[in-house]
């Protein structure tokens, strides 16, 4: 692992980093790494992961105005945008 | 006065419902502590402001006849476990000023029984840490030593609890994040099965591990917590459905399996002796002792390491300073990301975030993400098979006792070996319960942890009511 990997890394995780924050993190991750590197003596033969899947989603259930089945506080949401405009969420521009 | 130091939650039940004394009179008890030690302990963020209120609730659940166990039983609450209109916020700065919109189901469960929610209290960042010291409100301190460490990452629960700053506390566990905290403060700590108690309202770390996890002064504390929230969520996909609860096997032939090859080396002097003289204990109140062979579990924390920061970047790509949360000013959205991420994060949530990029990016998948998953599965093999033979694993719960303040910060991997016995527990699915076996010359807490199979829990809460007779 080198620096490039690292700002790229930066990049795909939508990070910031500094200079100085870019070369900590590559210590670290090569200590990690060393660490975890353990796991390529163990072999696995054919360990197959293998689990019956089902689906664990129910259909979405309409709420009519006024008749609120969910216990979620719209007020809540709503106070939590860092920005918006007549209730609704304002974003920078993306085109 | 009430008797805080000797309380348990069945002597306050008692006595609430004797009318000894009122949920009023015994939180507001609490609060004095709370205003005594909090301060220097830094073990709660904050206190909920409509505690007397919950308090007035619960005493009129004993004046209709409605009142249970919990009623009235003051809670200290982990920072990631959303209260519906009180802040959580993971002990992140992303997280600030976060109101949660709604109610956890362990919240719901706790609020219907009539408990008291005193307050959130301090962990590492997002329940990374074995120390919280990555806090970004400041490092709590252990009650028992000011100069160590709690444990981690729920040691404010720990703290709160070990202080005498609340009755009952819920931590979370991803990887031994109660055990480890139970040891550091002499404290009983209990990780359920994983689907047993429901992380619907959690804020998520490794979703394939997270468990909510009751603290407890004895084992009967954590086992009245754990009757009342352990069930059936349908709100969690991975809640575990009553029908697929019943344990295969209902055998309880009092044999303990010990896999010493797991910790001939890398454990405290004083750590190895007190599991030794812990076993004889056992021995002599009519326990069988087997050595057993775990040959994979000694990678269990290596596996760990991979499949948890491939979680964590998953799950932390939702705190983009856009729809809620701290929000940089930038010039246009894709600085708006990296600015608002690169300033709420703190260093070992962006150190997790980047390694578990890494570990699922391509030409690194196989080797990393898709190996450990392979390696989780052999491990939790090997544990099944075990418990064909014993009823129980026995391990020291942490390789040492609390450290001081301020070690390990700078060698993540030394602060990731706390966790080393915890891994096995969390990676199989398999309950665990950590229990103080002593205390060292220095004054400090050691602790063993037995894990069980699959759903049960009975079998732990027995073993370790007998512990507390004999040790």
């Amino acid at each position: 692992m080198n620096i490039k990997d690292v700002e790229n890394l930066a990049e795909l995780a939508r990070l910031e980093l500094s200079e100085e924050e870019k070369r900590e993190i590559l210590k670290d991750m090569e200590g990690i790494l060393e660490y975890v590197k353990q796991i390529e003596e163990i072999k696995v033969p054919n360990m197959k992961v293998d689990y019956t899947l089902y689906n664990a989603w129910r259909e979405d259930l309409p709420e009519p105005n006024g008749h609120k089945r969910s216990s979620f506080s719209p007020e809540l949401i709503l106070e939590q945008f860092p920005d918006s405009q007549d209730g609704f969420l304002k974003v920078k521009k993306i085109l | 006065m009430i008797d805080l130091k000797n309380l348990t939650i069945e002597k306050a039940h008692t006595a609430l419902k004797n009318g000894e004394y009122t949920c009023q009179e015994l939180v507001e008890a609490y609060l004095k502590v709370i205003e005594e030690k909090n301060p220097e302990l830094n073990a709660y963020l904050e206190v909920y402001d409509d505690v007397l209120a919950q308090a007035d609730e619960a005493d009129k659940k004993f004046k209709d006849g409605t009142a249970t166990t919990l009623t009235g039983i003051p809670f200290a609450i982990k920072d990631n476990i959303l209260f519906q209109g009180h802040i959580a916020s993971a002990g992140s700065k992303i997280l600030e000023n976060y109101k949660a919109s709604y109610d956890a189901t362990v919240i719901k469960d706790l609020k219907k029984v009539g408990a008291v929610l005193l307050g959130r209290t301090n962990m590492d960042e997002f329940a990374m840490g074995s120390s919280t010291q990555t806090s970004a409100y400041g490092v709590t301190k252990n009650p028992l030593d000011l100069s160590r460490v709690p444990g981690g990452s729920s040691g404010g629960s720990a703290a709160a609890l070990a202080g005498g700053l609340t009755l009952a506390a819920l931590g979370t566990e991803t990887c031994g994040s109660v055990r480890e905290p139970s040891a550091f403060c002499g404290l009983v700590g209990l990780k359920p099965t994983y689907g047993a108690v429901s992380r619907q309202g959690i804020i998520a770390m490794g979703n394939s591990l997270d468990q909510v996890s009751p603290f407890g002064k004895c084992v009967q504390d954590t086992e009245i917590i754990f009757n009342l929230l352990s069930r059936y969520d349908e709100k969690d996909s991975t809640s575990v459905p009553n029908r697929l609860r019943n344990p295969k096997s209902k055998k309880n032939s009092k044999k303990i399996g010990v896999p010493w090859h797991l910790f001939k080396e890398g454990v405290e002097n004083g750590v190895q002796e007190n599991f030794k003289q812990s076993l004889e204990k056992l021995k002599k109140a009519g326990y069988e002792i087997v050595d057993i062979k775990l040959p994979h579990s000694k990678y269990s924390l290596a596996a760990y390491y991979i499949i948890m920061p491939a979680e964590v970047s998953t799950n932390l790509s939702r705190f983009d300073g856009i729809r809620y949360g701290y929000n940089a000013k930038a010039k246009n959205l894709l600085e708006l990301y990296k600015k608002s991420r690169a300033e709420g994060f703190g260093r070992e949530a962006r150190r997790r975030i980047l390694l578990g990029s890494y570990v699922l990016s391509h030409g690194y998948y196989d080797a990393y993400y898709n190996k450990a998953v392979q390696v989780r599965e052999k491990i939790k093999e090997e544990v099944m098979q075990a418990f064909e033979e014993v009823d129980y694993i026995l391990t020291p719960t942490a390789p040492m006792t609390a450290f001081k303040l301020g070690e390990k910060l700078d060698d993540p991997v030394a602060m990731y070996l706390c966790d080393i016995f915890s891994a096995p527990a969390n990676l199989s699915g398999v309950p665990s319960l950590a229990l103080p076996s002593g205390i060292s010359s220095e004054g400090l807490p050691f602790s063993i942890q037995f894990m069980a199979p699959h759903f049960r829990e009975d079998l732990l809460f027995e073993v370790g009511k007998k512990f507390e007779e004999i040790k």
